[in-house]
């Protein structure tokens, strides 16, 4: 039998974390083919952000195993729990995961521009010229070509996190991550983004959305995982998942959001 | 009040200038590069070198730089054969040297105050767009934690290198002939001490002043502004000087 983790684009198996005595994430696992949309809904304080960011070991996962495009992110056993284990092989795999954040985290010392060049030409090393080109092509996709010069503080929260994904995007990953990308915008502000996130959803984009927004996960995504207390209390097709939950959590849940 | 004093003394003392920017120059670039590798040094999760660091800073931000100066060029003395067995008796009895030493550890330790600052002050999320994005902790750290930790060091950073413009005056108690080292000898042979001061005064007032001048500008081509920012900046300062 082959190893199903060989041929998805990625696979998450098992992950848990906790941080002191309180055990967030208790086995969670994903599989994301190509093209997948997965969105990651419950409710805060479920560990949705924390698995998302064990996917790239921004979180350092004291168990499981994350595999993406075939290869698993080494871990080697430290004095307190799970370390690290080859930090190039790690920034390789980084490199293939776009991560968008919920507060943007666009660096405040760069220009636009800069910042969705910074990645291809500081970690992937590309020529100048072609990532400037594919810059402002994905500048202007996400509606902000005619702001490249300005930097993050003149930007309003959604132009902020367009460039964010403009930027995610530049380094032609194969899976985007997203973790709560529209929580920290003014509502006005959340429709210019997930329109976006839609169109990029449209292209065939794998996809990892950790979010509130339960009317995205409902009609973009292909697969809806609810989270609850560390573990995957159910994951359906949006349609069955939205329509006829099978759990008393998830239907709780859900008609406190809707 | 003897104003031909300054006619007649002002070139002189002109003439320890160029001492005073060497020593303060030589004194800010070792300092720095001090700085740099104690500030790093007190960040690291190695408990011996964080204390190490940490008790550097401590001595000689809580001992007179008079003191430290004396200590380095006087006490030294006291280790003559030590120093000249290990070969460092040429560096030691070379008053220039104590100076520079006994500055550039002064404002290393100081430095590495405002640069730590500086990094601690770097927001969280950036340094974690940079790993998302695959940096090495290397390139992390010269391409993001370093160029934004200078821009919020650089008011500290100005303010310090204004204190060391002054106190370079030190080096005049070991016979270094800057600015303040000529005053007291033409004092010595002019008794005249308040023209003298005033004019050495002077010359530091305006050393400072180009200084901060200087600092300012650094600081306003460093802060993130777009060109159309910056235009609209430059306009007011325009409209400003034709005001006045």
């Amino acid at each position: 039998m082959i190893d199903p983790a060989a041929t998805a684009a990625l696979v998450a198996e098992d992950i848990k974390k906790r941080f002191g005595s309180l055990e967030v994430l208790k086995g969670i696992s994903l599989t994301a083919e190509r093209e997948d949309v997965i969105s990651i809904i419950g409710a805060s304080g479920s560990g949705k952000s924390t698995f998302l960011r064990c996917i790239n070991f921004l979180e350092t996962p004291d168990g499981g195993r994350v595999v993406v495009g075939g290869e698993e992110i080494q871990i080697k056993q430290g004095r307190s729990g799970p370390v690290i284990g080859d930090q190039g092989q790690l920034s390789r795999i980084r490199a293939k995961l776009g991560m968008v954040f919920q507060s943007f985290n666009l660096w405040s010392h760069m220009t636009v521009l800069q910042n969705v060049m910074e990645g291809p030409l500081t970690v992937l090393r590309q020529p100048k010229a072609e990532v400037r080109d594919r810059a402002m092509d994905l500048l202007a996709k996400v509606g902000i070509a005619e702001k490249h010069d300005a930097y993050p503080v003149e930007l309003s929260g959604g132009q902020q996190q367009r460039v964010a994904i403009a930027r995610a995007l530049c380094m032609q990953p194969q899976v985007l991550l997203f973790d709560e990308p529209t929580s920290a915008l003014d509502p006005e502000l959340v429709g210019e983004v997930l329109r976006v996130m839609r169109d990029l959803a449209a292209e065939g984009r794998t996809m990892i959305v950790v979010t509130h927004e339960m009317g995205f996960a409902r009609e973009v995504s292909n697969r809806v995982m609810f989270l609850a207390d560390g573990l995957v209390a159910e994951e359906d097709t949006p349609a069955e998942l939205f329509g006829n939950p099978k759990t008393e959590r998830c239907r709780r849940f859900l008609a406190s959001v809707l | 009040m003897d104003f031909t004093a300054f006619a007649r003394y002002g070139p002189e003392l002109a003439s320890g200038l160029p001492l005073t920017l060497l020593l303060v120059g030589q004194s800010l670039a070792l300092g720095f590069v001090l700085a740099m590798l104690i500030a790093l040094m007190r960040l690291s999760t190695n408990p011996l070198l964080s204390s190490f660091a940490y008790g550097f800073v401590y001595v000689f931000r809580s001992t007179p730089l008079l003191v430290q100066i004396f200590l380095i060029y006087y006490g030294s003395g006291q280790f003559r054969p030590f120093l000249q067995d290990i070969g460092l008796w040429v560096f030691f009895r070379d008053a220039w040297f104590c100076a520079v030493l006994a500055l550039t550890l002064n404002t290393g330790a100081y430095t590495s105050e405002i640069i730590r600052g500086g990094i601690q002050s770097v927001p969280f999320g950036q340094l974690e767009a940079g790993r998302a994005v695959g940096m090495a902790p290397l390139q992390l750290f010269y391409r993001i934690t370093f160029p934004i930790a200078i821009r919020q060091a650089l008011p500290a950073y100005g303010n310090e290198i204004i204190l060391m413009v002054k106190a370079s005056s030190l080096a005049s108690t070991i016979t270094i002939l800057e600015i303040t080292g000529i005053a007291k000898k033409i004092i010595a042979a002019t008794f005249q001490p308040v023209e003298i001061f005033i004019i050495a005064g002077a010359f530091y007032l305006s050393l400072n002043f180009v200084i901060t001048q200087g600092i300012r500008y650094a600081e306003y081509r460093l802060s993130p502004k777009s060109p159309e920012a910056r235009a609209r900046a430059e306009e007011r300062r325009q409209r400003a000087v034709l005001a006045r």
